[in-house]
């Protein structure tokens, strides 16, 4: 039995090898099985270690796709709406108690076409990163994208929006101004919106923060963009109880936008330069562009009310049970 | 709530209450009011009409799409939750009469891992918004989950979307949707279909909020004020019509539905 090889298995996986194996050598020690060969449950064990570290390889591979979606390098929000959008217009608050810059929200034109631009904020540098609460948005800000939403919705404007949060924000004042219903209500509004909304993920997807701007009648990836129902930290403190879960939870949840394409979640992906976004961000915008003024086009074709069944439709048929 | 032969303790004034009076009272405690979870058959019993209660999607079950595995598969963890809570799913579904009133019921069972929202409770809200939108009765939803199952991953948060749209649906035409929040409602579930009621009506001291206080509290250096998330605060916030104590909800739904009908 090569012990080495334990080395590269997941940790939470090796106690369970070395009991097996201690109780195989006891085995081999009790008289009575001398002669006998334990060569089949000796291949099992290598199997499942083999199977145990092929795990681990898949789960530092969806690890590095992790990184990468929050790559600081990467173009962000207000650099797609610079770079793409002319005559953008920056609108603020949602006109009840405040204003959250964690989400830029606007008015601009692509291809002469007058479109509703929202998305989320990251921030480059850290006063940047405070000032955006790093993208992690609250009640004002989810309702500051619905007055917008609306505004396009009256004007018949396309909606476009760009998804990069860790998630909604945790805090006490955001539970206090209804986040779960701010949540809720975007979510609601987005289904009843007949003009074209088109949702791009371009760095991290967080859980429902996300999903707040995510109701298009196309939702496209970046390549290495994520998209999850939980963070692979906050999945492994909770169903590890531990943080040393978190790689091999980055692949249970089927994160990437290769598993989400297959799984039927989002309708594109959408190609980065080679090794990434980062390296070549001027390429990226240009890739974005004219994967919008495509979608665009496409989309252009529907009647408002025809677009609002089409989002219903694709939502409501998302699922996978069984009847038994 | 711990039980013993006779007596049950109070999980929150530690009184000891005789178990005869416990189970009378909807299992709320007589001394503090305090409202623990119960199994959603049991909420059917308080609710509806007597064997008014027609289930449907009854063998509707989940599937370990993603071959989710942490500790323990999700396979084994779904057997676990069938054997423990003797149910399909997180969520009973189904028509009832309330006081004699035709509804679309849901209740949500927070034994079954969580209460945890995944494709099964997303397509049992759906056919139960159909059933309400076919028979043009009230949709009524008691919530009480910890949010999306993690375990269905990406899928699983969709069924946000699902459950809104669908109940987007039957509001469009004018059919009244009352939510009714259990404890606990959290993550997931508080956000979407829960909060978008006409209607929201909370237990007493439920915890109602997006997220839990472990993860808030780690946000903010003051201490979390002791009503964090209740019921009580989310009443004096803006975010819930009323409290109503567990015996008298079905009462108020009554009455609601009448006010409704004009």
């Amino acid at each position: 039995m090569d012990l080495k090889k334990l080395g590269e298995v997941p940790k939470s996986y090796v106690k369970e090898i070395l009991n097996s194996l201690s109780k195989l050598d006891k085995l081999k020690k009790v008289p009575f099985f001398t002669g006998i060969h334990f060569k089949d449950t000796e291949k099992e064990l290598n199997k499942k270690i083999d199977e145990y570290r092929k795990v681990d390889r898949e789960s530092r591979r969806i690890w590095r796709i992790v990184e990468l979606s929050r790559n600081e390098g990467r173009p962000q929000c207000r650099d797609y709406i610079d770079g793409i959008f002319t005559d953008f217009t920056e609108l603020s608050g949602d006109r009840l108690t405040g204003e959250d810059r964690s989400i830029t929200a606007g008015i601009g034109k692509i291809n002469g076409i007058t479109t509703v631009v929202i998305g989320h904020n990251k921030g480059k540098d850290t006063n940047e990163r405070v000032r955006y609460n790093f993208g992690m948005s609250i009640p004002q800000g989810y309702r500051k994208s619905q007055r917008i939403m609306r505004l396009a919705d009256k004007f018949g404007f396309p909606v476009i929006t760009f998804i990069d949060t860790p998630g909604a924000h945790a805090g006490l004042e955001a539970e206090d101004n209804g986040q779960s219903g701010a949540i809720a209500c975007s979510i609601q509004l987005m289904f009843e919106l007949k003009v074209p909304v088109i949702a791009i993920l371009i760095g991290e997807g967080g859980s429902g923060g996300a999903l707040a701007l995510a109701i298009g009648n196309e939702v496209a990836m970046l390549e290495n963009s994520t998209y999850s129902v939980i963070s692979p930290e906050a999945c492994s403190a909770i169903l590890w109880k531990n943080p040393t879960g978190t790689k091999l939870a980055a692949r249970a949840l089927k994160m990437t936008s290769k598993n989400l394409l297959r799984l039927g979640i989002i309708d594109r992906i959408i190609n980065e330069p080679r090794s990434g976004a980062q390296n070549d961000p001027k390429r990226m915008i240009s890739i974005v562009e004219r994967y919008i003024s495509d979608a665009l086009k496409r989309l252009g074709k529907y009647s408002g009310e025809e677009l609002k069944l089409q989002r219903a439709e694709k939502f409501e048929n998302i699922g996978v049970f069984t009847r038994q | 709530m711990t039980s013993n032969k006779k007596k049950i303790k109070c999980r929150s004034c530690n009184k000891d209450i005789e178990r005869e009076v416990y189970l009378l009272n909807h299992q709320v405690c007589p001394y503090c009011n305090d409202h623990s979870s119960i199994s959603c058959r049991e909420r059917v019993q308080i609710v509806t009409d007597e064997n008014s209660f027609i289930e449907q999607d009854s063998n509707l079950s989940s599937i370990d799409l993603l071959k989710f595995y942490d500790l323990k598969s999700y396979s084994d963890r779904l057997k676990e939750a069938r054997l423990k809570t003797s149910l399909n799913s997180a969520i009973i579904t189904g028509e009832a009469k309330i006081d004699g009133h035709k509804t679309a019921l849901g209740i949500m069972d927070f034994s079954f891992m969580g209460g945890s929202m995944g494709s099964v409770v997303g397509e049992k809200i759906k056919n139960l918004s159909d059933l309400s939108i076919e028979k043009n009765i009230p949709l009524i939803l008691f919530s009480s989950s910890g949010g999306a199952r993690m375990q269905e991953g990406i899928v699983s948060l969709m069924q946000m979307a699902k459950t809104v749209s669908s109940i987007r649906r039957v509001m469009e035409r004018k059919i009244p949707y009352i939510s009714v929040i259990t404890h606990p409602t959290t993550g997931g579930v508080s956000a979407s279909f829960s909060t978008i009621a006409d209607i929201i009506i909370a237990e007493p001291g439920v915890l109602f909020c997006f997220a839990g206080p472990r993860v808030v509290e780690q946000t903010i250096k003051e201490g979390m004020p002791e009503d964090f998330g209740l019921s009580e605060r989310n009443l004096k916030n803006g975010q819930v019509d009323m409290i109503i104590n567990r015996g008298e909800i079905k009462k108020t739904l009554a009455r609601l539905i009448r006010l409704f009908k004009g």
